[in-house]
């Protein structure tokens, strides 16, 4: 099963709660950490990275003795990741997403793709959790295919549980994609119903079953609960706001090390996940 | 020899518009004879990236050989200078009839390099 952790706003403890269903579960395992602009879970897991591959991205080079100058690879390329002038061709690879259509449409075959580093996809062991992870380039744009090249790397072998970027562009969509069932991490905060709606309709265009974790739930205010209840979005975990907890993390540890007990809400909720609807409908 | 400025009007009386990439149009100079017409940019101002490579490549079909402008990013040099299309900034100018003016009056050097940063991408 993929269980994808994301949330709309950061900061409100989808590592935290990504982490801690990794350690309570019983079975197979895995990390895997999509939130390649910062990947955190290894300051929790601290797994003793094994392998690492770079993760590349195909980009064009152009063959200026067979380009007869037709330009329909710079007018293809969203991204204006070629201009043409004439047979002079130009590329700019930092602007390239990788997509090969400009390859592909090139009458005269003067196109082929070259790959070019964007990062790193790492795993290793920490303890019973398998963990994969990714970090990009920086001064490189795009998460998107890193993220990508992470998700493919840690397969489906048993529980995935996939620790998402924060928002709800891009990156996140390449990371919830395909799961099984989504987990929005929240807080009982204006700002983080907010985005929690935003993150809401992104599962719902992409048809995914979902379900919501409240953390810090006795702070704030009671609309969070009332949004879930008028949205028919089952809230699947309440986590109290526990400055044990706070302390654990400040020394690099995750949840269940100051509250063992709660490792029991965390081992149930895959099953829980398993049986919902799409879209949050029960 | 044609020129080009950018501008966010339609004539010599509008303001000089300090962006290349994203300036609404160009205002196409015939330098011998004054006459102009107006080339459309505005597909670029949504652009999510690489707005100055494709302006540099809509002017490049132009004909232009030279540009007057506020500021050039590295993208867009790097195409305009393939394209063998000059630079010239001159981002105080208040009109696209100064800009002109100062180039005619020999006030303005054609850039050797961008004179800004790219952007993130």
């Amino acid at each position: 099963m993929i269980l994808a952790i994301a949330s709309g706003k950061g900061g409100t403890g989808k590592t935290s709660v990504a982490v801690a269903l990794a350690q309570a579960a019983t079975g197979k395992v895995q990390y895997v950490d999509c939130d390649v602009e910062a990947p955190n879970g290894h300051l929790f897991l601290h797994p003793a990275i094994t392998e690492r591959r770079e993760a590349c991205l195909p980009v064009p080079a152009v063959d200026a003795a067979r380009c007869t100058g037709c330009g329909e690879c710079a007018r293809f390329c969203q991204y204006n990741a070629l201009a043409a002038l004439g047979t002079n061709v130009l590329t700019f690879p930092e602007l390239c997403h990788g997509c090969g259509g400009c390859a592909k449409l090139c009458p005269a075959g003067a196109i082929r793709e070259v790959p070019r580093r964007i990062g790193v996809v790492e795993s290793g062991q920490a303890g019973t959790v398998r963990v994969t992870q990714g970090r990009l380039d920086v001064g490189h744009p795009a998460a998107p295919p890193l993220i990508r090249a992470v998700k493919r790397q840690a397969g489906a072998d048993g529980l995935a549980i996939l620790d998402c970027p924060p928002g709800t562009a891009c990156p996140v969509v390449a990371a919830v994609r395909g799961c099984d069932a989504l987990l929005l991490v929240t807080e009982p905060t204006p700002f983080g119903r907010h985005d929690l709606t935003l993150a809401v309709a992104l599962a719902r265009g992409l048809r995914l079953p979902l379900a919501v974790a409240i953390n810090r739930c006795d702070t704030g205010d009671r609309q969070t609960e009332a949004y879930c209840r008028a949205e028919g979005l089952p809230v699947l975990l309440r986590l109290p706001d526990d400055r044990r907890v706070a302390e654990a993390y400040s020394r690099g540890e995750g949840m269940l090390a100051a509250r063992p007990e709660w490792a029991r809400l965390f081992r149930q909720l895959p099953a829980a996940m398993a049986t919902l609807g799409q879209g949050g409908a029960p | 020899m044609k020129i080009a400025i950018t501008t966010s009007g339609d004539s010599l009386a509008a303001p000089l518009d300090s962006r290349f990439g994203r300036a609404p149009r160009f205002l196409l100079l015939e330098l011998a004879d004054g006459s102009f017409t107006l080339v459309d940019n505005r597909q670029n101002l949504d652009a999510a990236q690489g707005a100055g490579i494709q302006a540099a490549q809509n002017l490049a079909a132009t004909g232009a050989r030279a540009l007057i402008t506020g500021h050039c990013g590295p993208k867009a040099f790097r195409v305009l200078q393939a394209a063998g299309i000059q630079v010239y900034t001159t981002p105080g100018a208040p009109t696209v009839a100064a800009a002109v003016e100062a180039y005619r009056a020999g006030r303005l050097q054609p850039l050797a390099a961008a004179d800004v940063e790219g952007h993130w991408a």
